[in-house]
């Protein structure tokens, strides 16, 4: 009953988001147009990696890519969900309209997340998708359903941590009110999800797993379809995922005790 | 007297623009930490030791990642966002009626940006030799002053780039989605993420006659002490912004032709 409320309200915002996204035709083919050449660029950046040596961090160039197909999916699902809604949460929290949000009889954390869709990050989710293909034609990854289900876990923790960690930065807005750096920053920590994580130094392989979980977040997954994953890896991303959703969700309802709006 | 005028006009853009931006220290710090992806690259190059193909020394290496560093600090542009948000609100027709052109307001808003983002980046310089003291390195006089003067043309490059595609905004609405589709070569060319001369040589043959690698490379190449041709790179420079200038002064005036304010 609840949860059927709940996709029926979905469905109404996908239908405004995309309306009004759709009024801007040539924006979407610049984005996708952006979204292919940064594909092209990063397998670039990895080929001049690769072009002298065999390895890195014990990683082939046809092992390398699988990472660069998972990220490029991530970063479709951030540019399509993440990026549009919780850039919102600024706007919500200096314009004072987050008022209007937390009347409204749904739960707020759900109507902030979700509001919005962009849909140019589709084509990256799907270019994501045609690598990764290629990538399992390359290495010879035989398909069997518990490859199936185990990617399908690790990339959902993944999105899970993804999504916790922009919800956070998002949340912080309500202290502080101008978090557009922040997210800035978390974006470009993000950005070395794209290689793997053997790749760095010992101290920053450890600032990547415990402080700012990155490695959980590609790593792991192309580790997966590698079968090289060990039991108590995935075991350990699917704790740290509900670790950080049950953790944002928390802080979220915390910090809303701090929330005055904009008149009071 | 004229002069005199035009230096007082300069003196109180900067001054205005300087307190102004000295709110948003916390702000801009943020930026400034965002930038830190050259050090990323430098973990990856030296931790799989890729610099031996390239010939280049650990510290020589080190040192063109701190200066790339340096150089895009000194170098980032947002010209076209700030122009959008001004033209999509209106604020663009009381900034027409000024007699000055309001691209002399953004100027001076990122001169006092980098002014106000010195501190930090030498800040995180500092915590860079702390962490690598073997590349520790004090350029002669000239060489500082002639990798300024670079920093501040690839500036001046950049700027006109950005100046010309917010022109675009008279035209488009939302043109900053056409700045990230330009951003991504900048990103991948401009010898941010590696230098240039890592290159395949199929991208180095033609790569010299577009202007990105005069953007970081160029200038981060002089200032670290790497091997660079420093007359062919500033004759460069300055032959493009001799381009690009006339293209940003002509699209000016037919978009303030084309311009119309909102409710006429």
């Amino acid at each position: 009953m609840n949860l059927r409320k709940y996709l029926n309200v979905y469905k109404k915002f996908l239908h405004t988001s995309l309306a009004s996204e759709l009024e801007y035709k040539t924006n979407i083919l610049v984005d996708l147009i952006t979204a292919l050449l940064s594909l092209i660029g990063s397998i670039f950046l990895l080929s001049i990696f690769f072009q002298n040596n065999g390895y890195i961090g014990g990683w082939k160039f046809e092992q390398a890519l699988i990472i660069q197909g998972i990220y490029t999916i991530l970063n479709g699902i951030t540019n399509t969900w993440f990026n549009p809604n919780l850039t919102e949460i600024v706007k919500h929290i200096r314009e004072g309209t987050l008022d209007f949000v937390l009347l409204k009889p749904i739960d707020s954390q759900f109507f902030i997340s979700l509001k919005k869709i962009n849909p140019s990050g589709f084509l990256e989710i799907m270019l994501g998708f045609f690598l990764l293909l290629f990538c399992i034609r390359i290495n010879q990854i035989n398909l069997t359903l518990s490859f199936l289900t185990l990617s399908l876990i690790t990339i959902s923790c993944s999105i899970c941590i993804l999504y916790s960690l922009w919800f956070f930065i998002s949340t912080t807005t309500i202290w502080f009110v101008k978090t557009w750096n922040a997210i800035e920053v978390l974006r470009s920590f993000l950005y070395i999800g794209r290689f793997p994580l053997n790749s760095f130094s010992f101290s920053l392989r450890v600032f990547f797993s415990i402080f700012i979980p990155i490695a959980f977040i590609t790593t792991i997954p192309s580790e997966v379809f590698l079968g090289l994953s060990q039991l108590w890896k995935i075991l350990l991303e699917v704790i740290v995922a509900s670790v950080f959703l049950v953790t944002s969700r928390k802080f979220w309802l915390f910090a809303l005790k701090f929330y005055s709006s904009a008149s009071s | 007297m004229k002069f005199n005028l035009i230096n007082r006009k300069i003196l109180t853009l900067l001054k205005v623009q300087y307190s102004n931006m000295l709110e948003y220290r916390v702000e801009i710090a943020l930026w400034a930490i965002s930038g830190i992806i050259p050090f990323f690259m430098l973990n990856i190059w030296t931790n799989n030791n890729l610099n031996e193909s390239i010939n280049i020394s650990d510290v020589l290496l080190s040192r063109y990642f701190l200066s790339a560093f340096f150089v895009r600090q000194f170098s980032v542009v947002w010209v076209v966002f700030s122009f959008e948000e001004d033209s999509l609100m209106g604020k663009v027709s009381p900034y027409l009626i000024q007699p000055l052109n309001p691209f002399f307001r953004y100027f001076a808003q990122h001169l006092a940006e980098q002014i106000t983002r010195f501190p930090f980046a030498l800040i995180i310089a500092f915590f860079f030799f702390i962490f690598n003291p073997e590349s520790i390195w004090i350029p002669n006089l000239g060489i500082l002053l002639l990798s300024i003067v670079s920093t501040f043309l690839s500036f001046l490059i950049q700027f006109l780039i950005q100046s010309i595609v917010a022109c675009l905004c008279f035209w488009t609405e939302k043109a900053s989605s056409i700045e990230r589709l330009l951003f991504i070569p900048t990103l991948f060319l401009s010898g941010l993420l590696a230098p240039v001369v890592s290159f395949p040589s199929y991208v180095k043959s033609w790569i010299y006659l577009t202007p990105f690698p005069y953007l970081i490379d160029f200038p981060a190449n002089l200032l670290s002490g790497n091997e660079t041709n420093i007359s062919v790179g500033l004759s460069m420079q300055i032959l493009w912004i001799f381009l690009l200038f006339p293209l940003f002064k002509k699209i000016w005036s037919e978009g303030t032709k084309k311009y119309t304010a909102m409710g006429s």
